[in-house]
């Protein structure tokens, strides 16, 4: 008899926790309209970053391919000259992709990047409505240019962009 | 038999349909908004304001889906197990009083559809009808985990009907009467929840247990049997199996309104009769907040444990009660 009493306070009391739980404030986000902040360190999409003048930080070194463990990128490289330059060094990125069917998001791509041109953001909406839309072309993956910097390819004076792989960290060699 | 007569009964049944079917689809919404602030989330609210049009379109994404039968089913049977399902639970409902007569366009009109004098009999009677479309739906399907969904629901309703059948009477030996408007009318000085208390609790025990719902949604359970008798329907046939659940939800409340907590009376309902529906509605919606409220409480009972508490708790239980309640009013009354 006791163990029924004791069951039938179970129930009662388990009735009063989900009654009490109603009038708690809904925890939900709106998403789309709502949206939590992610983490400082949070590993999102790709982006292509540039100098201060607008030229293009890759190298088309391709150790980010080397280093990704899901072989989701692909890089071209071609080579820089005066009249038409991406990047301060010998060559730059003629195709640069990223299958994000592929991308596992570890960012070991930014540890091997030595110009620091490939960095993850904290952007995490990546849908696509067919296959070929998952895979970030230069286009989409490159940031906008800055407002002191001009696009590339830019036409640069002789002599200053000798070599292969620029100086870091910072990079005044030229403005335009 | 006069034609205006004959207008005003056909009138009755279509709007009780149409109620009953609109109820059905706000109650999905009413369930999934209460599961829903149980659980701390917020529930549908994109389709329309609150998300008040997603049960039109949950209607619509239903109609428009293949309906699909499995190879090797009995098509027949298969086809028509949903209707067999649906029919009993909308059929019930013939008999429920929704409140007494209103005077309206001159003649005097009564909100039930049928006040017959074996009301209740009539209620358990179409209600067992119901668990051949569940069995039938299993057995047809030619799946295995259908079938022994099937055979659970057959073998649930077989072990709860007793006693919810013996818990009913009560309320009528109180009454002396069958007819639903007989009981509530008996009820006037004083609800039978208090006289009957024990058979109320039996009553919403084995009336969960009827519905196949949570605590006792053996015969669908996700886990053991993916959706039970249900895992081979598709579309419009699904939805009837919905449909009929919902329907049957409304009429458990309505009854357990109508036998134990006056029914349509509260009041001034006296002075009005009007009121009637809206007491009555009220109670229904109390009693759909407590099948929801258990649902999102309590998790599925073993299927020992069903047989032993109908069995060998609510059977013995029930049969007391109506033994102690036939001795009092043969004594006091």
């Amino acid at each position: 008899m006791s163990k029924v009493l004791h069951d039938i306070k179970a129930i009662g009391k388990g009735l009063a926790t989900t009654f009490r739980s109603m009038l708690e404030r809904p925890v939900t986000v709106q998403y789309p309209e709502q949206k939590r902040p992610v983490s400082k360190r949070y590993r999102g999409r790709h982006v292509l970053r540039r100098y201060d003048n607008g030229l293009e930080r890759c190298i088309g070194c391709s150790l980010c391919a080397a280093a990704c463990p899901a072989d989701a990128i692909f890089v071209e490289a071609a080579e820089n000259t005066d009249e038409r330059r991406f990047s301060p060094g010998e060559r730059y990125a003629a195709v640069y992709e990223i299958n994000y069917l592929r991308c596992i998001f570890c960012g070991y791509c930014e540890e091997a990047c030595p110009t620091e041109a490939i960095v993850l953001t904290d952007q995490y909406e990546l849908s696509f409505e067919n296959r070929r839309d998952a895979i970030y072309g230069k286009d989409r993956l490159l940031e906008p240019v800055p407002p002191e910097g001009q696009p590339t390819p830019q036409k640069t004076p002789p002599g200053v962009f000798v070599k292969p792989i620029p100086e870091m960290p910072d990079f005044p060699a030229w403005k335009p | 038999m006069d034609t205006a007569l004959l207008l005003e009964w056909t009138l009755k049944v279509l709007i009780l349909t149409f109620v009953l079917l609109t109820g059905f689809a706000y109650l999905t919404l009413l369930e999934r908004k209460v599961l829903a602030r149980i659980q701390v989330r917020l529930g549908p609210n994109r389709a329309g304001p609150y998300g008040l049009l997603q049960p039109l379109a949950d209607g619509i994404k239903l109609l428009f889906k293949e309906s699909i039968i499995p190879a090797r089913a009995d098509k027949v049977i298969f086809v028509l197990a949903p209707v067999v399902t649906v029919i009993p639970a909308l059929v019930i409902n013939a008999v429920l009083p929704w409140g007494r007569t209103v005077p309206m366009f001159g003649r005097e009109v009564s909100l039930y559809v049928a006040d017959i004098n074996v009301a209740l009999l009539y209620i358990m009677a179409i209600s067992s009808i119901a668990v051949y479309g569940i069995t039938l739906a299993g057995w047809s399907s030619n799946n295995k985990y259908a079938l022994l969904g099937g055979l659970r629901a057959a073998a649930q309703m077989i072990s709860y009907e007793l006693a919810l059948g013996l818990s009913l009477l009560g309320p009528v030996l109180l009454a002396g009467s069958l007819s639903l408007v007989d009981i509530v009318e008996a009820q006037r000085s004083m609800w039978y929840i208090v006289y009957q208390p024990l058979a109320a609790i039996i009553f919403l025990i084995t009336g969960v247990a009827e519905l196949n719902r949570a605590p006792f949604d053996l015969p669908e359970a996700e886990q053991e049997l993916t959706a039970g008798y249900h895992t081979e329907y598709s579309g419009m046939k699904f939805a009837l199996f919905y449909m009929a659940e919902y329907v049957k939800m409304i009429t458990v409340s309505a009854l357990f309104a109508v036998l134990f907590l006056g029914g349509y009376l509260g009041p001034f309902e006296s002075q009005h009769p009007a009121l009637g529906p809206v007491y009555l509605v009220v109670k229904i919606l109390l009693g759909l907040f407590v099948l929801i409220w258990l649902r999102a409480t309590l998790p599925r009972f073993r299927y020992d444990q069903l047989m032993r508490l109908g069995w060998k708790v609510l059977f013995p239980l029930a049969l007391l009660n109506l033994v102690v309640t036939a001795v009092l009013v043969v004594l006091l009354g």
